[in-house]
């Protein structure tokens, strides 16, 4: 059956590319700076970060050295944060934008998904490469430990993808899904150490933070950019163990309200 | 003849919750399915199309037309049974194929045929020809957003029938084109059917279905009603358009007739004379003066009564129709057992071949009020050009011609 699915994948494979530069272009398409709001975007949170937390409000941010430690440490977490929260909540209203198409014409349903990574991909490719640039410029571009940036990412993209997806298809049928979860999305980046470090938290709570995947992603990813150490393997590890479950269960879900979800749009 | 597609005990269900929390407890299982409502859109259906047949389906709105096409072109799953289709499946669901507004006609098509699985090499390949069927001109390089009803589903067609399928459904787009895409859309239909493409078509045109299909399905009340050849099914889905549900069909002469009504009042005769009073014929000459006298019987007294008749050609084409109430001829009130007769005199202006004569007997204008009798197939008669010069066609248009030298 797997194999199955690869061979229709491979032959839908032009599509995919079409559809994610599609997508691409329908974003930007009526827009004279194009692709560059891509960049945009997440620049100016990183600002007002910056500029709020270590300038304004002289937050107590201890064990940064540097003029730019605290930036890099912003845009580590931002960036792997913005990858996540943009496949997730492209991948919880998929079915419903697709619904036209859905409802017209068969083709392999696993082409959506892959898309939505593969959009998700290229703008954190855009955004990391001149993250990167910066790095490299300031002086503070990592060796060989960078490789460890790669499983990093692509255990986030995972995860967001088969949590999107589960909540893709509820929110077929419960509409309040949708919202609930941009709600949750707003608490969950605050219960992440992206903007502060999970050291000022109080002891407890960096014991309850451990069970939020995302804090283990993104304080993995910062450990490498940052230190330059390799990140806590033990960690990721966990991670990739809710994701492999919850791909189960949203597989499971697809299976048993497929059909009926299509009847649903 | 190997099957091309086969349905097997198929039925679809649609669920209806009261509200949303009603579904998520039975989803949660702490309400039993019995909450919410099942509405079954089809049911028992078991079908088999043979390769290169050309099928049409009829029925009223909501008896499961689309749904049916549906299920056979993948994009919806049947809640019981099975479906089986062999080989390539092109489907022209409702409009469009998904057509992005804001891109052009010719990004569009690049999409839309990747996404029916051909690849973009041999997509590429075939865009020339496609542009060309599609003949839309310069709009194929415009957004689809500006594009008429019609052009969009010329754009599609196209697409769809690029390639020949193995299996090609069209439900209802044609009706939106024009005379002249139709036309050439139903040449190449043909082609491929010629060529062992199985075709499915839904149609409320007449026309269409018995020009190319033959067979045809009537679907009502989410069931197969009639599965037979197109004049027969087609017949019987007029009849039943009617309030009456009294139909019956029998064999006259190797073909179905179809009769319908509540009986009230019958033709009891019908005769086709050269003369008035003269014998009946059932052969005819071009040209030739005739009378169609039929004798209708009441069995209650009515207020009000119209007779019709129309004559039709070998495909069941309606040549030329007409009754009382167009031509002015107001028959009532009548008493019950009364008979009347009803003469009408026209000239045969019609070609060689063979042609058929349906009568109504209904209460008003048309026969959806109140149908007394509707008899398809109440005579067949014969034309045949005795004295005219040769032509072609079901119709004499005879010219006077003259020729001149200019310069």
């Amino acid at each position: 059956m797997v194999r199955q699915h690869v061979t229709a994948i491979y032959d839908y494979k032009d599509f995919i590319f079409a559809s994610i530069r599609r997508e691409f272009e329908v974003t930007y398409l009526n827009s004279a700076l194009g692709a560059i709001w891509t960049i945009i975007h997440p620049l100016a949170l990183i600002t007002i970060y910056a500029v709020v937390f270590s300038k304004i409000m002289q937050a107590r941010l201890p064990a940064f050295d540097g003029p730019y430690a605290y930036s890099v440490y912003l845009c580590t977490g931002i960036l792997l944060w913005t990858l996540f929260s943009e496949i997730a909540l492209k991948a919880q209203v998929v079915f419903i934008e697709q619904a036209n198409l859905l409802k017209k014409v068969n083709f392999p349903r696993l082409c959506l998904p892959i898309v939505v990574v593969g959009n998700g991909l290229i703008r954190f490719g855009i955004i990391a490469a001149i993250f990167a640039g910066f790095l490299a410029l300031t002086g503070l571009l990592p060796g060989l430990v960078a490789l460890a940036l790669l499983p990093i990412i692509a255990l986030t993209a995972w995860f967001a993808i088969a949590l999107g997806l589960w909540l893709g298809i509820l929110n077929v049928f419960f509409r309040d899904v949708g919202h609930f979860f941009s709600v949750v999305l707003q608490f969950w980046f605050w219960l992440t150490p992206i903007v502060y470090p999970a050291s000022v938290l109080p002891d407890r709570a960096q014991e309850l933070i451990a069970f939020n995947p995302l804090a283990t992603l993104v304080m993995a990813a910062q450990t490498v950019v940052l230190q330059q150490t390799w990140p806590d393997w033990r960690a990721l590890a966990w991670v990739l163990a809710i994701a492999v479950v919850l791909s189960a269960v949203t597989v499971r879900l697809y299976l048993r309200r497929g059909p009926e979800m299509q009847d649903e749009l | 003849m190997q099957s091309s597609i086969s349905l097997t005990g198929i039925g679809k269900a649609f669920r209806a919750y009261p509200s949303p929390y009603a579904r998520l407890r039975e989803w949660l299982g702490l309400a039993s399915s019995a909450s919410s409502e099942c509405t079954w859109v089809l049911r028992n259906v078991d079908l088999d199309f043979k390769r290169g047949e050309a099928v049409g389906i009829v029925g009223l709105n909501g008896a499961g037309k689309s749904t049916l096409l549906k299920l056979i072109a993948g994009v919806t799953q049947p809640t019981e049974g099975s479906v089986e289709v062999a080989g390539k499946l092109s489907a022209l669901l409702e409009l469009g194929l998904g057509f992005h507004p804001d891109f052009t006609g010719r990004q569009n098509l690049l999409t839309a045929g990747q996404l029916m699985g051909i690849p973009l090499g041999r997509l590429e390949a075939l865009m020339p020809e496609i542009e060309a069927f599609a003949e839309i001109g310069a709009y194929i390089d415009r957004p689809v957003r500006v594009y008429s009803s019609g052009m969009q589903m010329r754009l599609a067609f196209s697409l769809a029938t690029a390639e020949q399928p193995d299996v090609l459904i069209v439900d209802e787009a044609l009706s939106v084109g024009d005379a002249y895409f139709q036309q050439k859309s139903f040449d190449r239909i043909r082609q491929y059917k010629a060529a062992g493409t199985t075709l499915i078509l839904v149609s409320h045109d007449r026309f269409a279905i018995q020009s190319i299909c033959d067979r045809a399905i009537l679907l009502q009340a989410g069931g197969v009603a009639r599965d037979g050849d197109p004049e027969s099914v087609l017949d019987y889905y007029n009849a039943s358009l009617s309030a009456t549900q009294n139909i019956t069909q029998h064999d006259k002469d190797g073909r179905t007739q179809t009769v319908s009504g509540d009986g009230a009042a019958w033709v009891v005769s019908l005769i086709l004379s050269q003369d008035d009073n003269g014998p009946d014929i059932e052969v005819v000459a071009t040209g030739e003066w005739v009378t169609l006298t039929a004798t209708i019987e009441t069995r209650e007294a009515l207020e009000e009564l119209v007779f019709g008749y129309a004559i039709r050609n070998r495909l069941g084409q309606d040549m030329y129709g007409i009754n009382t109430f167009h031509t002015g001829d107001p028959i009532g009130p009548i008493d019950a057992g009364e008979q009347i007769k009803v003469a009408c005199r026209f000239p045969m202006n019609l070609g060689a071949g063979e042609y058929s004569i349906a009568t109504a007997v209904v209460a008003g204008e048309t026969h959806l009020e109140r149908n007394h009798e509707w008899c398809d197939l109440a005579k067949i008669f014969t034309v045949i050009n005795a004295n005219k010069k040769a032509f072609t066609g079901c119709v004499w248009l005879e010219p006077e011609v003259t020729v001149e030298v200019v310069q």
